[in-house]
């Protein structure tokens, strides 16, 4: 009897193991941009393209900054949850279209609505690269110090935006 | 014949399904060592592939940043260090080796032990003890029958 336990033991502690592998999602790679000052850029308006935007433009304010596209099927399912955030006021949001045409970019905040103050139009994905995009959407909240402190691959879901972007916003904006 | 043409058709498939990155080939030494890097990095969006062998936009983009790279006088560790800032060291297929990844490195070498370690101590434990040992009076009986000096027991 006693000469099964430790099989059998050793056998539950696999199924555990690969049990919680099973609940991982291999596409959420963790960023190593956590902690670290959020990438330069300066980059053309999508509204007023002849006008450029710096992440430098925003030290001193909290915000969070949204990567979309208008092929990106994804980003209309997490539309209406910025929508929201944008409408509580509680956060800016930015938005950076990437590598999207102008025009569809455009037409896409037309039909659907625009969550953001403005967007960036990243047209070749250059500062999509510096920023570690692989996955559109994927969301950044940035410091006042210009740090990026929390990164999302995927879309936000009301969940998330309650339990880690809005807590983490308000704390940041104590400090 | 129809062998042959089976054969055609499964040499020819990886060129028919997957569409190779085009190489710009106006610096054919240059893109040698696109390649090569490029086979060592990950596409995040197709995991299981290097961006050498992915046609995914985004392993376009990050081929044509690792050849600008080079052309900018970049060395190869500087492309990567590059490439792990931004995705960190999940975008390498030959991981480093540091504290988080040494169960990744010795894993299968300590499993490898502890099963050598149990088939070890089974075998040793296995051997009944003492079963070579004779008692004197067993000795001295094999002695005569080995001399053939049988005396009639029965």
């Amino acid at each position: 009897m006693n000469r099964f336990v430790l099989p059998l033991a050793i056998f539950a502690a696999l199924v555990a193991l690969l049990g919680v592998g099973l609940t991982l999602n291999p596409r959420e790679v963790p960023s190593p941009l956590i902690g670290k000052p959020a990438p330069r850029f300066e980059l053309p308006q999508l509204h007023q393209p002849a006008k450029t935007f710096s992440e430098k433009d925003m030290l001193g304010k909290v915000w969070v900054l949204n990567v979309w596209a208008s092929w990106c099927v994804t980003c209309r399912e997490e539309h209406p949850v910025l929508v929201d955030l944008a409408a509580s006021g509680v956060v800016p949001l930015y938005g950076l279209n990437y590598k999207d045409r102008r025009d569809d970019g455009l037409a896409w905040l037309k039909r659907f609505g625009d969550p953001y103050q403005l967007s960036i139009h990243d047209f070749e994905g250059k500062v999509g690269i510096d920023y570690g995009v692989y996955g559109v959407p994927e969301t950044y909240v940035i410091d006042k110090r210009g740090v990026i402190r929390y990164k999302r691959i995927g879309a936000l879901t009301p969940e998330i935006v309650k339990s880690r972007v809005l807590p983490l916003v308000q704390e940041l904006g104590r400090g | 014949m129809v062998k042959f043409l089976a054969l055609l058709v499964l040499v020819a498939s990886p060129w028919a399904s997957a569409k190779e990155a085009t190489p710009a080939a106006q610096d054919p030494a240059l893109d040698q060592r696109v390649m090569a890097l490029s086979n060592e990095l990950r596409c995040l969006v197709c995991q299981n592939q290097t961006i050498a062998d992915s046609s995914a936009p985004l392993a376009e983009d990050l081929r044509n940043q690792v050849r600008e790279k080079m052309r900018q006088g970049a060395s190869d560790s500087e492309i990567i260090d590059y490439m792990v800032a931004r995705y960190g060291d999940f975008v390498l297929y030959r991981p480093p080796f540091k504290l988080t990844t040494v169960l990744l490195w010795f894993g299968p070498l300590l499993l490898l032990a502890a099963g050598a370690a149990v088939l070890l101590r089974r075998v040793l434990r296995r051997r009944p003890p003492g079963d070579a040992e004779m008692t004197a009076a067993q000795r001295a009986r094999a002695a005569e029958l080995l001399t053939g000096n049988e005396t009639e027991r029965r």
